[in-house]
């Protein structure tokens, strides 16, 4: 009888808490994008750019006052605060899908940013040589077919280097991230079986393989397991000094990963969106598994109360970022931008309007 | 455990009431009558307090509880009932089971218990019975005292890093000789972690409970000519084997929720384990890997819906244990 009362009690209460805790909520949400503090713009999403952002907006607060709070939750919560209309922008490894833009409402844009590889990363006792990979071979690995480090389809295509007997021991990301999402597309771009066995996502159903949580735990089991083979980010495998394959492109040549090959790999004719993965990329000196981190922006400003105060800071910024900031990219090992990649960003800030007007032109005036 | 409780309020209620007709019987002294009335309101106060504590554990959990099953909606709408066997998690096209992960986590919590059981239990009698605190000044059972507690108060980051870097080279030499494949990192690994990991829960409160063991029962044994051991097995472990089974409890559910330790060493793996030694997946540790990028509402409905499914293990496995232990102290 007493415990009946003390559950019922509870749930009345809870009920109150539940009630208050929504109102705040939404509360705040209306604060964040409408904040009257036109000095600070918000933004969430992917954490592969954090590093890049955090040093270039401390710049930009140090010359224009403006400051910039941008959360590193992942591009999955960035998207979603986005279509919340919790922050001003968000920025993603992956452009959004049909059914986000569905729910975003309005169009947004995808603002290129920077550029970033994936490279393959091998634990080979003895072996100096840097590998090459085709294709063909890459998928067949991680489609469980090749699993032998003497295979002859690796030895063929690396005849100067003794290829021991050891399994392969396949290593992939096991957290949801945007170097999987760029790596799955490129094998499903070159692989028809990988397409309809697996297909491209942040987070996949892998054939084979192990799983390590992040670049380091990816790299912690590599560095383990003789006979390891995984991916990870160029700037971690630069930073760590590890050794990486080459792959062959799609012009057929052998191309190291290096900050020079992966902006080369984007300076390809872009849709005027920009969402397009550059994976499997033409350019003859392109590294092919490479992709852009986009900072994505709601077309038309005019929602909520924002200002068109605030609009313009949020447009300025990003031209901002995606020209004077660009020098930063190589010191932090990012591929900077390309010239096509630019010009497509700079058509693209001139569509966001406000009130259905240019909001670039009224900024400058 | 409830038993004691109302016996403990309806003492205290005697005792005010008792004071108060006290206090109506001498009404001479106002002052008396101030303080009297004053340290009733106090106690009031006191009452109030613990009872809003109380409800405001049970409100968190009854709401994590309704929060998991309304985040879990779109899933279960997605996936049905199929969701708790389905065998496959593919978050490409969107089909979502959680059995392999199901396993993983029952595996590893099991076998980490079944490795932790001689251990803890040796730490609580070592402790309890023969060094036990304040009596004696054994510094050996002092230091002891302090590691095991020490243990549990290590961030589970440490432990995962340690796995990561001793325990799975040490375990891949182990597999080699045992001819499974040496993947270094599985099921056993995170097993191994895990185990490690709980002794000090089940140790602890063993020690405390061998430790109330009164005295008076173990002298008379020891006058009927018992051994050491004798009492031990016939004496002591009977009469606090209701205890050492709640920490038995406790270090299990620890195990269940575990995440960021098993992580780093089960291997990360979808598919459902084949055998001890096969990387495998903790509910704990998928919605940890992939939370932050589900982007998708079904997937991360899905996710929710491994929280849910962890807390329906969770508590099941509580009210077993919970009926275990009744039967064992009856």
């Amino acid at each position: 009888m007493k415990k009946t009362n003390l559950i019922s009690l509870a749930i009345a209460s809870m009920a109150l808490l539940a009630s208050c805790g929504g109102g705040g909520q939404k509360q705040t949400s209306q604060t964040a994008a409408s904040s009257q503090d036109n000095k600070t713009l918000l933004g969430a999403g992917s954490t592969f750019i954090y590093p890049f952002y955090s040093k270039v907006f401390n710049v930009y607060t140090q010359q224009t006052g403006i400051k910039v709070n941008y959360q590193s939750i992942g591009s999955g919560g960035g998207i979603l605060q986005l279509i919340n209309k919790t922050v001003d922008f968000g920025d993603s490894d992956a452009p959004l899908t049909d059914d986000q833009e569905k729910q975003a409402g309005t169009p947004v844009v995808h603002i290129p940013i920077c550029a970033g590889a994936v490279v393959l990363t091998y634990n080979l006792p003895g072996i100096q040589d840097t590998l090459q990979f085709t294709p063909d071979v890459l998928a067949n690995i991680y489609l469980g077919k090749i699993t032998r480090w003497n295979d002859p389809a690796i030895q063929a295509i690396n005849p100067k280097v003794k290829l021991p007997n050891l399994p392969i021991a396949v290593v992939h990301r096991s957290d949801g991230s945007g170097t999987t999402n760029i790596f799955t597309n490129y094998l499903s771009k070159i692989s028809p079986e990988w397409k309809a066995k697996v297909g491209a996502s942040t987070s996949v159903n892998w054939p084979v393989g192990l799983g390590g949580k992040g670049n380091e735990g990816v790299s912690g089991l590599i560095r383990q397991t003789p006979g390891g083979f995984g991916y990870v980010e160029l700037a971690y495998a630069i930073q760590n000094q590890m050794p990486v394959a080459k792959i062959q492109n799609a012009s057929g040549h052998f191309i190291a990963p290096t900050i020079a090959s992966t902006q080369a790999a984007s300076n390809i004719q872009l849709p005027a969106d920009a969402k397009v993965f550059v994976t499997n990329t033409t350019a003859p000196d392109g590294y092919p598994i490479s992709g852009f981190t986009w900072a994505i922006l709601y077309r038309e400003q005019h929602y909520g109360d924002r200002s068109l105060d605030r609009a313009q800071e949020l447009v300025k910024l990003f031209w901002w970022v995606t020209h004077n900031a660009q020098s930063y990219c190589a010191d932090l090992h990012y591929a900077p931008l390309s010239a096509e990649a630019q010009a497509t960003a700079e058509n693209l800030l001139k569509t966001i309007t406000f009130d259905g007007k240019p909001v670039l032109e009224t900024s400058a005036q | 455990m409830p038993e004691p409780l109302p016996t403990f309020t309806s003492k205290t209620h005697a005792s005010t009431s008792s004071r108060a007709e006290v206090s109506r019987s001498i009404p001479r002294s106002h002052r008396l009558i101030a303080r009297i009335s004053n340290a009733d309101r106090k106690d009031q106060w006191f009452r109030h307090t613990l009872h809003i504590a109380g409800l405001i554990v049970l409100c968190l959990v009854i709401a994590i509880f309704l929060t998991l099953i309304v985040g879990s909606i779109p899933s279960f709408r997605a996936t049905g009932i199929h969701f708790f066997w389905g065998k496959v998690w593919d978050p490409v096209t969107e089909v979502f089971g959680a059995l392999p992960f199901l396993a993983g986590t029952l595996l590893t919590s099991f076998l980490a218990l079944f490795i932790s059981l001689p251990f803890s239990l040796s730490i609580a009698i070592f402790l309890g019975e023969y060094f036990p605190p304040g009596k004696g000044k054994n510094r050996m059972a002092g230091v002891v005292r302090e590691a095991v507690e020490l243990i549990a108060g290590i961030p589970s980051v440490i432990y995962g890093f340690w796995g990561l870097f001793v325990l799975v080279p040490l375990v891949r030499q182990l597999e080699m000789k045992w001819h499974v494949l040496p993947y270094g990192v599985g099921i056993f690994t995170a097993s191994l972690i895990l185990a490690l990991m709980i002794i000090p829960y089940a140790a602890s409160l063993g020690r405390e409970i061998i430790h109330m063991v009164p005295a008076e029962l173990k002298e008379a044994a020891y006058s009927l000519g018992a051994t050491r051991w004798e009492v031990i097995r016939h004496v002591v472990l009977p009469y606090a084997r209701t205890g050492i089974l709640a920490g038995i409890l406790l270090s299990l559910g620890r195990a269940l929720g575990e995440t960021m330790a098993v992580t780093m060493v089960i291997g990360n793996t979808s598919a459902l384990p084949k055998n001890i030694f096969s990387p495998g997946n903790t509910l704990a540790s998928v919605i940890a890997n992939e939370f932050t990028e589900a982007a998708s509402n079904v997937y991360l409905s899905a996710l929710i819906e491994l929280g849910l499914v962890l807390f329906l293990v969770t508590t099941l496995i509580h009210l077993i244990g919970k009926r275990i232990i009744k039967q064992f102290s009856t």
